[in-house]
């Protein structure tokens, strides 16, 4: 905030660096979590009105489509109320972030070049998987929408609708059991969605450009001198 | 607060991509989905760990609105018939069999939308069954009830006389499972999948139509392929 992080000097510490760092507020985590078990039921119940052997297994046709189509109905309240008032604005602040792929973020996707990159507070892949289900819900919804009140909508509209909602769901599947995959290989970084902290020692080797922004702190030692092809000329640490 | 060095709004460029290729798939996917059956579907059919029918692929979806696949075997299989007859008739399973057998090869479509091209069913005309019990004059419609315990469906009378309306116990040439609504079920070749009764257990002759599991939820009573539900399939009759 009122840092200049960036410049080659580390600043020496004036008072002891904090144990953890607030990183997801309580509407925040309020937000994803009631999206996550809303998605939870969607997927399950999806399963068993699609898939023959889960169906075969649950019937219970009319209940489950209930269930299904109403947990769809609500299912971007959780984020919209977040980011509705007063109390959202570190959803948005985060939204916004979560939005931009900046230098350092193509340099941690170029794998030679991934161990120089000063990241913010998310890597692009979480940006990616933002991105991916904020697009999911509001595809998923709308074609919902249209499997739901199908009698406005000409055979071949809903054929298609048909279509994109059954193919995204699998990429849902797989992009969900990705995504918890790779939260219980970072225990730190799930601790930032559970308790809302995350440890210091994780921000500043993981994301030292947001521990430097929120504790005023140089993050770590430069790394080892960038190769001069590498991209931007200044030294990888600066949030200019 | 945003830095000055190259930033690309990554998240909008993905939700827009995202809502082009949802339209683009909304408007076209029905030809796509047709192309996949009928290049991808048949090498699906042959996948031996069935795994590869979770891919969204036009095959039969077993559909139940109850919580479990009834299963009755063979041998304890009965079908009542009754209501406005003039001899209450219960057929045995071999009863059916002995009856002359009708072979029938018609897509099933499904009001969902799916559709599973050249479908073989054999077994014996309802009309056939009516007669054995012998309908009452007054009666003018036929009830079906499955012995799922929740499901039902009607015909009137003239529909339930068709020749392509079969009380079937053979799918595909072999005996009919049952996920597929077997020992015997209902087949109403011109009509949705859901006019179709599994797990037939007692057809009553009555009065007038009485709606049907799905129609007390907003299915139309007649139910034919392509002229009803909003729907315009091809037919199958």
């Amino acid at each position: 905030m009122t840092s200049t992080a960036g410049s080659d000097t580390p600043t020496i510490a004036a008072m002891t660096p904090p144990a953890e760092l607030e990183r997801f507020d309580r509407v925040e985590r309020l937000a994803h979590w009631t999206t996550a078990a809303l998605f939870g039921v969607l997927m399950l119940t999806g399963a068993a009105l699609y898939a023959g052997p889960i169906s075969t297994l649950v019937g219970q046709r009319y209940l489950v489509r209930t269930v299904h189509a109403g947990a769809g109905l609500i299912l971007p309240l959780p984020l919209l109320i977040g980011l509705a008032g007063r109390w959202g604005r570190s959803l948005r602040r985060d939204v916004r972030r979560l939005g931009r792929f900046d230098d350092e973020d193509r340099r941690w996707l170029r794998r030679s070049t991934r161990d120089q990159s000063q990241l913010a507070k998310f890597n692009p892949g979480q940006k990616l998987n933002a991105a991916f289900f904020g697009s999911a819900i509001v595809v998923m919804l709308g074609t919902g929408i249209i499997l739901k009140w199908f009698s406005f909508f000409s055979l071949s509209t809903r054929t298609g609708a048909t279509f994109v909602h059954d193919w995204v769901a699998l990429g849902i599947w797989i992009s969900v059991l990705g995504h918890i995959f790779l939260a219980l290989r970072d225990p730190d970084a799930l601790d930032g969605m559970r308790r809302g902290r995350v440890s210091a020692r994780w921000a500043r080797t993981m994301r030292p450009r947001w521990y430097e922004a929120e504790t005023g702190e140089a993050a770590a030692p430069v790394p080892a001198p960038v190769a001069p092809s590498a991209a931007g000329s200044g030294p990888p640490s600066g949030g200019h | 607060m945003a830095d000055d060095t190259h930033e690309t709004a990554i998240g909008r460029r993905v939700f827009l991509a995202a809502a082009a290729a949802g339209t683009t798939g909304v408007i076209f996917g029905s030809r796509i989905q047709g192309w996949l059956e009928r290049n991808v579907g048949p090498l699906l059919a042959k996948d031996p760990t069935g795994l590869l029918a979770l891919l969204p692929i036009g095959q039969f979806r077993i559909y139940t609105v109850t919580s479990s696949i009834p299963d009755r075997s063979r041998a304890e299989y009965r079908l009542k018939v009754k209501g406005l007859v003039e001899h209450e008739t219960v057929l045995t399973f071999d009863d059916l069999t002995a009856m002359p057998k009708t072979h029938l090869q018609r897509d099933f479509q499904c009001v969902t939308g799916w559709r599973v091209p050249e479908v073989r069913w054999a077994g014996v005309r309802l009309a056939d069954v009516l007669d054995r019990a012998g309908i009452s004059a007054d009666a003018h419609a036929v009830r079906f009830v499955s012995f799922d315990g929740a499901y039902t469906e009607s015909l009137t009378l003239a529909q339930a006389r068709r020749h392509d309306v079969l009380v079937a116990y053979e799918l595909e040439g072999e005996a009919l499972s049952s996920e597929h609504g077997g020992p015997a079920r209902l087949y109403v070749a011109p009509m949705y999948g859901y006019k179709s009764c599994k797990w037939l257990d007692t057809i009553e002759l009555t009065n007038s139509v009485e709606a049907g599991y799905w129609e007390g939820r907003g299915y139309d009573v007649d139910g034919w392929v392509g002229h009803s539900n909003h729907r315009s399939d091809d037919t199958t009759s």
